[in-house]
């Protein structure tokens, strides 16, 4: 990765995500593909030189072609409008990466993963389950989900259809208001959801790998609540947006 | 200058003087861990300082809080890319703890809670640049942000500013710590632009 470098990337596909959010599809010149969990930093230039650039988890799996971020438009935000509202088929956009080494999942690992998500937090945790399928692991896992409501679930066909290739454990637990016909319990995930979550891992000879991405409230909560549960602090990745 | 984004303006934040190249100013106060926080007590806490002669400098919580005491009022700078200004701090200073300590040492390592590491040049720490901070705002420093005590070394990247710090072990050679393997810069000044390994 020595001489990593900005480069003009193109965005090549966009999709809605929700009213407030979708996902670009990037060419990224000499890409090699990246690390499950891995960033890159978005840069844009006005037209006398200013410059903003802001970091964005990659939702693609580590080997496609296209690079995949998700957007969601901030109140106030500087670089996401322009992403959200201003980008079409054809726009170029400088990126520089991909980025981070530690809030990442290796295809070599084969300790069972636990993943949640809270939010636009599902982005990385995407490109888990995406890399994790590509490579026909057999490494357990799932991928707890909380979102206020429906309208706001990322990646809902991709999530089903994941769900059933990787034989993932998927639960998404809505905090407001849930689907017509939900059966299951509506409101913010406790301490004692989170465990009775955690103990759903299947049995294994190595400790299981978790996977926290979300607002920074929300990551806190849950991360106390795996440790209080039992769960070694040191295998717990986090990754928080968003002020304290 | 970069290729022009057509249509892009901005909101012009980083007109201010004191915002470094890349960063963007924030008024909330994010959190940058890399897993859950530690809850420690300040009465379990303490820290210690370890020369490449193996000579060991220990302070309980009492100790250290018997020492002489600095307001820090400073701009930090996060490698994500926020900056956040007029940020108030109460700590000691690190030259207090290094006085009299006999080194040749260039290098210093971190250890925080957990075994997370962070080095930097021995340089950077001494010379009113850097404190042992226990206060923020003028209240005891959160956990999510480091508390009980945490190192503030704002001007270099907040990285370098450990949480929950335990020690400093110094070196003669430079070693890599846990962020620093993990890509970010072995050296991280934000007005260079020191975010990743190969940046120079």
């Amino acid at each position: 990765m020595a001489g990593v470098k900005w480069v003009v990337a193109e965005v090549v596909g966009i999709r809605d995500e929700t009213a407030t959010a979708r996902t670009l599809l990037l060419r990224i010149p000499r890409w090699t593909g990246h690390l499950a969990g891995q960033h890159i930093d978005v840069r844009l230039t006005a037209a006398d030189g200013y410059q903003a650039a802001r970091s964005y988890s990659l939702s693609s799996a580590g080997d496609d072609e296209f690079a995949a971020i998700s957007v969601e438009r901030m109140p106030d935000g500087e670089v996401s409008p322009y992403l959200v509202d201003g980008v079409v088929v054809g726009t170029q956009l400088e990126v520089l990466g991909p980025l981070g080494g530690w809030f990442v999942w290796r295809p070599t690992q084969a300790e069972p993963i636990r993943m949640i998500g809270g939010g636009s937090g599902i982005a990385p945790l995407v490109s888990i389950l995406r890399t994790h399928l590509h490579s026909g692991s057999d490494a357990p896992v799932q991928l707890l989900y909380s979102v206020r409501s429906p309208e706001f679930v990322y990646f809902k066909d991709e999530l089903a259809e994941l769900t059933a290739a990787a034989r993932a454990d998927v639960s998404i637990r809505y905090t407001r208001s849930a689907p017509e016909g939900w059966s299951g319990p509506v409101g913010r995930l406790s301490a004692a959801d989170v465990q009775a979550w955690a103990a759903r891992t299947p049995a294994s000879s190595l400790p299981a790998s978790s996977y926290i991405c979300g607002p920074t409230r929300f990551v806190e909560l849950m991360a106390d609540a795996l440790v209080a549960g039992g769960t070694d602090p040191l295998t717990v990745r986090t990754e928080r947006f968003g002020g304290a | 200058m970069g290729i022009v984004t057509p249509g892009f303006v901005g909101k012009r934040r980083d007109a201010d003087p004191r915002l470094p190249p890349g960063q963007y100013e924030t008024k909330d106060f994010p959190v940058l861990s890399v897993g859950p926080t530690p809850n420690i007590h300040a009465g379990e806490w303490q820290f210690s300082i370890t020369t490449e002669h193996g000579e060991t400098r220990r302070w309980s919580w009492e100790e250290f809080r018997a020492l002489p005491v600095e307001d820090v009022h400073t701009d930090i700078h996060c490698v994500t890319r926020w900056s956040k200004f007029g940020t108030l701090w109460r700590g000691v200073s690190l030259d207090t703890l290094f006085e009299g300590l006999q080194t040749d040492a260039g290098y210093v390592m971190e250890h925080a809670y957990g075994g997370y590491t962070t080095n930097v040049p021995l340089a950077e720490l001494r010379g009113g640049k850097a404190w042992l901070v226990f206060e923020y705002d003028g209240e005891p420093l959160d956990p999510e942000h480091g508390g009980p005590v945490r190192l503030l070394v704002p001007h270099l990247y907040f990285w370098k500013s450990a949480k929950w710090v335990t020690g400093l072990t110094l070196h003669t050679t430079e070693e890599l710590g846990f962020w620093e393997v993990n890509g970010y810069h072995a050296h991280g000044d934000p007005w260079k632009e020191q975010r990743y390994y190969y940046d120079s």
